[in-house]
């Protein structure tokens, strides 16, 4: 029941982010046609008015957004006006490319991140604390571009240790690239966002196991003779593990705008990267489409971050 | 019963103090004294009462015997267990094998846990299970009630499930905290029965409570704190007619103000319920 | 008087860190505007230098002098984090009172716009909107605005709820006070400390993701002294190890979002000492 209605509501949210997506373009000052006529001043009146039809132009707003919407279901989304060809072709080599980028920094900013918070509680007012604590609290307002320039200056300019940029050795042919130069191209964008999404679970997880270690049951392990090994495999994890897990979903949204600057420092051929040239280029089609791809997977992470508590959580589950 | 009492001690509390720094308004700080030269001891075989109001201290003595008071605590005095010094050491040892702590409420269990497994804890592996189910029966649990959370449990079977995962095998000394409040008076006999059993099977029970009636049906002899200082040690005896025995005026002021000895009108207002106030 | 940084409580630290945080940007403003434009101009004779005395952040492959660019910049970033910090406080403030007091269907349809606001990737959603209005300072303004009211309108929601059940209040509506009245006299002044701790930490965001966006070409143009502007022309020249081109720009930015996180914090305590104690 409970997940019934959470789904429901994301699926709103999905719908009134695709038509704000759409009013957006919609009543912009650069309208599709003029920025096609402007690329192609050879244009006939009619052939414009042709052109409107085409892509239906004439009709009002609301019915427009309903084909644009339809389109979109159906994995139409239309021709990239920068590369002349289907935005989907483009956007399904990117997608993986930008999935193994954010996969990676997800997962290795999560157990990082939870693990750095967990000792920081346990050790708390120590010097390991302190020292987590004035690392993740400098993070936390750190730009994910500037970081990443700073770790291409020192590792890769300084110390040449990683290749500066792209996802692959320059004139290698894509099917002779190895996993290793892969692995070697993906280190340092994978390393900007993974350091950038740490900040974030460590204080959270942090303060949430700090709560938990002056719990009233924490008190009561401890006077049952619990070592704090123990205290926190019985106790602590149980209890925060599922707020950092749901803080981890719901950290999709920075996930997103952290890869769109990791890759474009480091030229990585991902979605971000290419969203970047489109909205430089004009390109509202492939623009457009890809917003929208990164605002359904920002609101089903939500959406899993929710589900999952429901399930996991006896309290929320007998509700 | 009395004669017991007379056995040698098990532990001893002497010139208890405890205190805490914190921020009053701005960046100033200052320490709280909350218990000040308490002194208190227990015998093997032996069930003391410690009563007190609430705020009176009473579960930071409990804390501070089991040794988990919090970080910004300072504490002083001295305690023994067993004749020997009880060091911070001696009590990370102790607890939860020779010292078992019984709390007060539910949230003393975690939420997220199954209450079969919170017994386990600290059992051998291998035997935990088989352990828990034997505990859960002498306490008068089913055996799938082990199955249940936390928050599923009953006020009645919520007291069973916390003797059920404090009291273990050579256990000499409990301290319970407030085991009896909010309870049907079934169920706090079935507690107060329990707590003189385990005394009589030879360990030393402290039971810290606001409640002296209750108290009196199982103690052997009252520790009256008042504002974290101990007012009066007292012989359970002593607590009976219009309080002659009994050497502070304010015990005296306590006894009469109970329900049962309706003798004092001025006191029967704030003492009521049968509770300190 | 004075006591050892060691032998102070962590209150008192804090307002130190706050006091300094406090003079630091006084003095980046200060700066910004007594250093005088001279110094942006490109200078054939001092290109491409390290830090050195007389030009501490040293100087770019024009000789341009690297401090004054990069006080400039975060005089840039400045503006944009006020106004867009105040529009931001206004939006959350007008839907977190209506939500909390306009009645149950305008609360849940306020509520699902700001879970709107809320779950949307903020960085993509500005780079749509700066797309949107063609770039510039009137887009990074308004892309920064729309995505940094949800949070402070939710806390907002619930506060006024709260007083809405405190006892004056249904006195106040009960000598028949217009809403508008009450709003005015009861509910402003008691959200004014919520409202000042969250404009002052809506701040360090609104100026990192404006340096974001300027960076990824979207924001101010590329003849404006920004820091997203500085960076990405560094980052054009990375590949020569020239490190104070990138690093000291950066760092102030970090330095400055981190000033205002400070002085949040201290202003949290300051008006909120019961929420605040440790």
């Amino acid at each position: 029941m409970v997940i019934a209605l959470r789904t429901v509501r994301a699926l709103t949210l999905i719908v009134g982010m695709s038509v704000l997506t759409f009013a957006l373009m919609h009543f912009s000052p650069l309208d599709p046609i003029t920025r096609y006529v402007s690329s192609d001043p050879r244009m006939s009146p009619e052939q414009i008015e042709k052109l409107k039809i085409r892509w239906g132009l004439d009709k009002g707003p609301v019915e427009q957004y309903f084909i644009w919407a339809g389109a979109m279901l159906r994995g139409d989304f239309g021709t990239s006006r920068l590369y002349r060809t289907p935005v989907s072709d483009i956007i399904k080599g990117r997608f993986l490319m930008s999935l193994a980028l954010m996969g990676v920094s997800w997962v290795l900013s999560g157990v990082i991140g939870y693990g750095l918070g967990a000792l920081a509680a346990f050790k708390r007012g120590k010097t390991s604390d302190k020292v987590i604590r004035w690392f993740s609290y400098v993070l936390v307002s750190t730009p994910a571009f500037w970081l990443a320039l700073i770790l291409m200056l020192v590792l890769a300019v300084w110390f040449h240790l990683f290749p500066v940029g792209l996802a692959a050795p320059a004139g290698v042919l894509d099917a002779n690239v190895t996993f290793a130069q892969r692995l070697w191209h993906l280190a340092l964008p994978v390393m900007t966002l993974s350091v950038i999404g740490i900040a974030n679970v460590t204080l959270h997880t942090r303060e949430k196991m700090v709560d938990i270690l002056n719990s009233e049951y924490v008190l009561f392990a401890k006077a049952r003779g619990e070592s704090s090994w123990s205290v926190f495999w019985n106790h602590g994890f149980r209890n925060s593990v599922l707020p950092a897990i749901t803080l981890q979903f719901a950290y999709f949204s920075e996930l997103f705008g952290g890869s769109v600057l990791a890759e474009d420092v480091f030229s990585y051929p991902g979605l971000g990267n290419m969203l970047t040239v489109a909205g430089l280029g004009g390109d509202l089609p492939l623009f457009g489409a890809i917003v929208l791809i990164s605002g359904v997977f920002v609101f089903l992470g939500n959406l899993v971050a929710d589900i999952v508590c429901v399930i996991v959580d006896p309290r929320i589950r007998a509700l | 019963m009395k004669d017991k009492a007379q056995s040698e001690t098990l532990l001893s509390v002497d010139n208890l103090s405890i205190g805490f720094s914190q921020y009053i308004g701005g960046l100033k700080r200052r320490t709280i004294q909350v218990i000040v030269d308490l002194n208190a001891s227990i015998g093997h075989g032996e069930v003391v009462a410690v009563v007190g109001a609430s705020g009176s201290g009473k579960s930071l003595l409990a804390h501070s015997i089991l040794g988990i008071l919090p970080g910004n605590a300072i504490m002083s005095g001295r305690m023994a267990y067993g004749g020997e010094e009880l060091t911070a050491k001696r009590q990370a040892a102790l607890r939860g094998k020779e010292i078992a702590f019984i709390p007060q409420s539910v949230n003393f269990l975690d939420p997220l846990l199954r209450v079969g497994k919170q017994a386990r804890i600290g059992f051998d592996r291998k035997t935990a299970a088989a352990r828990q189910r034997e505990l859960f029966l002498r306490f008068g649990l089913k055996e799938k009630d082990g199955d249940l959370f936390p928050f599923e449990l009953s006020g009645g079977m919520l007291r069973r499930t916390l003797f059920a995962t404090c009291v273990r095998e050579g256990v000499k000394l409990i301290i319970a905290d407030e085991p009896t409040p909010g309870i049907h008076p079934e169920a706090l006999n079935e507690v107060l029965t329990q707590l003189r059993q385990l005394a009589d099977s030879g360990a030393g029970v402290m039971l810290i409570t606001h409640d002296i009636m209750s108290a009196l049906k199982i103690a052997d002899r009252v520790v009256v704190i008042k504002d974290g200082r101990t007012v009066e040690v007292a012989e359970a005896s002593a607590f009976e007619g219009q309080g002659e025995k009994l050497a502070a005026e304010y015990t005296r002021n306590l006894w009469r103000a109970l329900p049962e000895n309706d003798f004092d009108l001025m006191f029967a207002g704030d003492g009521g319920n049968g509770h300190v106030a | 008087m004075f006591k050892k940084l060691k032998n102070m409580n962590a209150r008192e630290r804090m307002l130190i860190a706050a006091i300094f945080s406090g003079a630091l940007l006084l003095a980046i403003f200060v700066l910004s505007f007594t250093i005088s434009d001279g110094n942006l101009r490109a200078n054939a004779r001092i290109m491409d230098q390290g830090p050195s005395f007389s030009h501490p952040f040293g100087t770019d492959w024009l000789g341009r002098d690297m401090l004054a660019r990069t006080m400039k910049g975060l005089r840039l970033s400045l503006m944009v984090g006020v106004v867009a910090s105040i529009i931001s406080v206004i939006i959350s403030v007008i839907l977190g009172v209506g939500s909390a007091v306009l009645g149950k269907t305008v609360d849940n349809v306020i509520s699902w716009v700001t879970d709107l606001f809320i779950g949307m990737p903020h960085l993509i959603f500005m780079m749509l909107v700066c797309f949107m209005m063609g770039g510039g300072v009137k887009g990074i303004i308004v892309g920064v605005s729309l995505t940094h009211w949800s949070l402070l309108a939710r806390v907002i929601r619930a506060e006024v709820l709260q007083l809405k059940n405190a006892e004056y209040m249904q006195i106040s509506s009960s000598f028949g006070k217009s809403l508008w009245f009450i709003a005015w006299h009861h509910v402003i002044p008691y959200i004014m400390p919520q409202i000042i701790i969250r404009f002052l930490s809506v701040f360090p965001h609104a100026i990192v993701h404006e340096a974001a966006i300027t960076f990824l070409g979207f924001g101010f143009s590329p003849q404006t002294p920004a820091i997203g502007v500085i960076l990405s022309e560094a980052m054009a020249h990375i590949s020569t190890g020239k490190w104070w081109l990138v690093f000291f720009p950066g760092f102030l930015l970090v330095l400055v979002a981190k000033s205002f996180d400070s002085i949040s914090e201290q202003a949290h305590i300051l008006l909120e000492p019961v929420s605040a104690n440790e």
